[in-house]
């Protein structure tokens, strides 16, 4: 793709807090549900059964949102690679790479949110670490960032130490509010209410804005803060929202625990005239049904609060990709 | 904000109207203070009358939770009551069905909290 083609998004983890897997219990719905869907129906060959869940059975029986940790790329078209987050998704992207393109000779440019452990623990099973002739370049504002990545390698926690990592790892300390041109983008962090920080990024190239800003609570006392973030969100084509929470999670018992909900993600999109809304860092308790009933909720209030714009609303799942 | 209370013995019932928003929020709030400060253990429940209420954002249901806090703090017990569609949708869609009192009409939610308030909203 030609580095003028338009910019794609692809998530590669999408799941808050820590990794989930589906259950045998919930694998064992899934097909229960579309067998007795499909019976009586001429379903004996793999493009037909594929038609069948294509356009009649539901995401959260046909599919799932998937279990990994965050780690979100944008598809620029230029030879190197942008992501955002080191979650367990990153393992995936790392080995999908490797498959398509080999092992060496790659750039990534990775944008931390925060170093908490889901959203770093991807990076020792990155495998293009261990490959000499590529080149990882991790941005972020926190202080700790390499320090982080480097106690993440330590012992007792992983075998291989860091500085046996054979690939050129730097880290760049970016300043919150200034914007730098990266990688062929324009970015911008910003500030967030979690624990020990984290930061927003809004990436624009042209006229397209994807803003990514996870772990991020929304307490909303103060309407100059909240003004900041509608700025921040100004007429994205798409926002990238922590929606972790219920709003009555994230104002009673799981307050000040740094997340956010979708109604105040979708609040912040309206009022910023944001063309799309993605849910993501999905709660790890919640199965594909709780998930895609979030998704339509979402919908749903998005209809009965649209003004003169509407909001496109979607959920993000592991593997999805969106073009701008 | 106007909130036109009316008491029926030890229980007060407010009524906010319009828009619960980013807008409107900080003056509901300052409204609602000196009743909050007497809902306790003891003295008055509160019931917030919404039907006038056509929409509420997150910040209004902040409000609301901030209330429902200081209610619980002080021994106290505050409600809301004849909820909107749409409202009722949005509080169903946040979930604070679950973690405030909701209630289908005032005179139920005052048949809830107090028999002898009951008594003189019937009354009138």
């Amino acid at each position: 793709m030609p580095p003028d083609a338009a910019l794609r998004v692809r998530f590669w983890g999408t799941r808050g807090s820590i990794p989930v897997a589906m259950t045998p219990a919930e694998i064992r719905r899934k097909l229960i549900t579309a067998l007795v869907r499909g019976a009586g129906r001429s379903l004996d060959t793999p493009e037909k059964a594929a038609a069948f869940l294509d356009g009649e059975i539901d995401f959260a029986v046909s599919d799932t949102f998937g279990g990994n940790s965050s780690c979100v790329q944008l598809v620029t078209g230029a030879q190197d690679y942008v992501l955002c987050d080191l979650g367990s998704g990153a393992r995936v992207f790392g080995n999908d790479v490797l498959a398509r393109h080999g092992s060496g000779g790659h750039t990534f440019h990775v944008f931390m949110s925060h170093v908490h452990w889901d959203h770093i623990m991807g990076f020792p099973f990155f495998l293009p670490i261990y490959t000499p002739s590529n080149r990882v370049r991790i941005y972020g504002c926190h202080a700790e960032l390499e320090d982080a990545f480097r106690r993440q390698h330590a012992a007792p926690f992983f075998p291989v130490d860091f500085s046996e990592l054979t690939a050129r790892i730097e880290f760049v300390r970016l300043q919150p509010g200034r914007e730098y041109e990266i990688a062929g983008l324009s970015v911008k962090a910003k500030l967030q209410s979690h624990g020990g920080d984290s930061y927003g990024y809004r990436f624009q190239r042209a006229d397209r804005v994807v803003v990514y800003s996870t772990d991020a609570e929304h307490k909303q006392d103060d309407l100059g803060e909240v003004q900041g973030f509608v700025e921040f969100f100004r007429d994205a084509d798409l926002v990238i929202f922590d929606s972790q929470y219920s709003l009555a999670e994230a104002t009673s018992i799981k307050e000040d625990w740094g997340h956010s909900s979708n109604i105040v993600g979708l609040e912040l999109c309206q009022r910023a005239h944001a063309k799309r809304l993605c849910l993501y860092h999905h709660e790890p308790l919640s199965d594909d049904q709780k998930l895609a009933a979030l998704l339509a909720e979402t919908r749903r209030l998005e209809e009965i609060t649209r003004g003169d714009r509407r909001v496109e609303i979607l959920a993000a799942y592991d593997g999805m990709e969106i073009a701008l | 904000m106007e909130l036109t209370p009316k008491r029926y013995v030890d229980t007060v019932v407010l009524a906010p109207a319009g828009r619960l928003d980013h807008s409107t929020s900080e003056g509901f709030k300052t409204a609602l203070a000196p009743y909050m400060a007497s809902c306790a253990a003891g003295q008055d429940h509160i019931i917030l009358d919404l039907a006038g209420v056509e929409y509420i954002s997150s910040v209004g249901l902040r409000v609301l939770m901030l209330a429902s806090k200081q209610a619980n703090a002080q021994g106290g017990i505050i409600g809301v009551a004849a909820l909107q569609p749409a409202v009722k949708e949005i509080f169903d869609i946040t979930r604070f069905t679950t973690v405030l009192n909701v209630f289908p009409s005032v005179r139920e939610g005052i048949a809830r909290l107090s028999p002898p308030a009951l008594s003189a909203f019937d009354a009138t």
